[in-house]
């Protein structure tokens, strides 16, 4: 069964020249659950959030989104789908609304303005709405680019190492976002190698290295934190045994 | 109507951040006005030379100053991975390709437009009698330069020297469309006009042109694809 599963990826496998990015990798996740990738860099996090969002084409696999093949139907797939990433995907010479207009148009949102409208507020960016982001502060586009990523209402949150260049008052931002998402019981699933922020309501942690899940670990995050610092230094993960 | 709106969207896109920063336009027109302007010193207007090599010239500049463009517009893109943030929206990505491709087409037009009064006005060379098929033969030149030209790239902004890439990639694709346009200018301005061979190569314009842009529509994905 795969429609209950918010995400499954199956024997994903994705080759850039002739390195391996993802080797045979396998995750479910299911609804409401929030799930942090750890691994070293290149390690495979960013390319299996990409293949989730089918902006990398496995080799070999299978991706589903609430049992959508994301191969057959990439735009129902990415409906459901938001991501936040360290990139911001703002188009500097348009102001904060537009922005925000031009992503509400690509999802064809009803009761566009009103949506738009409520995101800047939300956002804190009611008093800019109307400048170019290319007069934006790090935080202040980082805090667009969350309004815009979530403007549609995604029911699957990706966060692709979102914490990279924050300052303090926009990494406070995202961390008190992560928790309203997780109560809310959405779907998250970030790639990081921060762990200071942010991993507050992670309910399960997977670890990859060399494009391979090696191991997941649940519970207590000092206890994960010490783990995986241990296994950065080169001592064997600890498995806690896969969850299928 | 889910793909049209869609495409509107990244069109009208396109158009606002042109007319906020007025890059693209900016840059065709001061390079088409230069070359225009050393051709106005290397031959005399009114000449019979002028008259043999108008079209060509014409033409040169057309693409030379069409080729700036066309690198801006997916490498205004790269400034915040925005391309891919289109991507991940619930499109499909032909629309993208349609879209810029609009908007490609009529920042084109408008410096050919701009360049050919100033041709005309330099060399004295009589268009007005003829502007209407000259409006139509420049169109289906154009479409089907903008066609490749933004397929295109697409493809040279992920190489490391996007501006060496798509001159060199493009011009050998589109000789096709250029000898037929330059043909179809000359026929046009030929004293008397040449019709018959005017709509020859028109109608091998129109030919390509649907190629053109049947073609980047169903490939566009395998361009993005990573």
């Amino acid at each position: 069964m795969t429609a209950d599963a918010a995400v499954v990826v199956e024997n994903a496998e994705k080759w850039f020249g002739l390195n391996p990015a993802l080797a045979n990798v396998s995750l479910r996740v299911h609804p409401g659950e929030f799930v942090a990738l750890l691994g070293r860099n290149g390690a495979g996090k960013s390319t299996l959030l990409r293949v989730v969002a089918r902006l990398v084409k496995p080799n070999r696999g299978r991706v589903r989104i609430w049992g959508v093949d994301v191969a057959r139907d990439p735009e129902r797939g990415r409906e459901r789908i938001g991501l936040v990433a360290h990139q911001t995907y703002l188009y500097p010479g348009l102001t904060a609304r537009e922005n925000l207009r031009l992503h509400a148009r690509l999802h064809r949102l009803e009761g566009a303005g009103e949506r738009v409208a409520a995101a800047l507020t939300e956002a804190g960016l009611n008093l800019s709405a109307d400048r170019p982001v290319r007069g934006f502060s790090r935080g202040m586009q980082q805090r667009l680019a969350i309004a815009r990523a979530t403007l549609h209402g995604p029911e699957l949150v990706l966060l692709d190492e979102p914490f990279t260049g924050l300052d303090l008052e926009a990494a406070e931002l995202l961390s008190e976002r992560l928790r309203q998402w997780a109560a809310a019981g959405r779907t998250i699933v970030m790639a990081t190698h921060n762990l200071e922020q942010g991993l507050e309501g992670v309910t399960r942690w997977v670890l990859l290295d060399r494009g391979r899940i090696v191991t997941e670990w649940t519970g207590d995050s000092t206890a994960v934190r010490s783990r995986y610092r241990q296994f950065l230094k080169g001592a064997p993960p600890g498995a806690q045994g896969r969850r299928t | 109507m889910k793909f049209w709106s869609q495409t509107a969207a990244i069109l009208m896109k396109d158009l606002l951040t042109e007319y906020r920063t007025k890059d693209v336009l900016t840059s065709m027109l001061l390079f088409g006005l230069l070359v225009i302007l050393m051709f106005n010193f290397a031959f005399e207007p009114d000449s019979e030379e002028i008259r043999k090599f108008g079209p060509g010239l014409l033409w040169m500049t057309f693409i030379f100053a069409g080729l700036l463009g066309m690198n801006r517009s997916f490498a205004a893109e790269t400034e915040n991975d925005t391309l891919e943030g289109l991507m991940l929206s619930p499109v499909k990505w032909s629309s993208i390709y349609l879209g810029k491709m609009l908007a490609n087409l009529l920042f084109l037009l408008l410096a050919q437009a701009i360049i050919l009064c100033l041709f005309s006005i330099l060399f004295n060379y009589g268009i007005w009698p003829r502007i209407g098929w000259m409006a139509a033969i420049t169109f289906l030149g154009t479409l089907g330069f903008a066609s490749v030209g933004t397929l295109l790239a697409a493809v040279a902004a992920n190489t490391r020297m996007s501006e060496v890439m798509l001159p060199v990639l493009m011009v050998p694709l589109v000789l096709p469309v250029i000898l037929s346009v330059v043909l179809a200018t000359a026929a046009n301005f030929a004293q008397p006009p040449e019709e018959p061979v005017m709509f020859f190569w028109m109608q091998r314009l129109a030919a390509y042109d649907i190629i053109f842009v049947i073609l980047p529509l169903m490939t566009f994905d395998y361009v993005l694809e990573k």
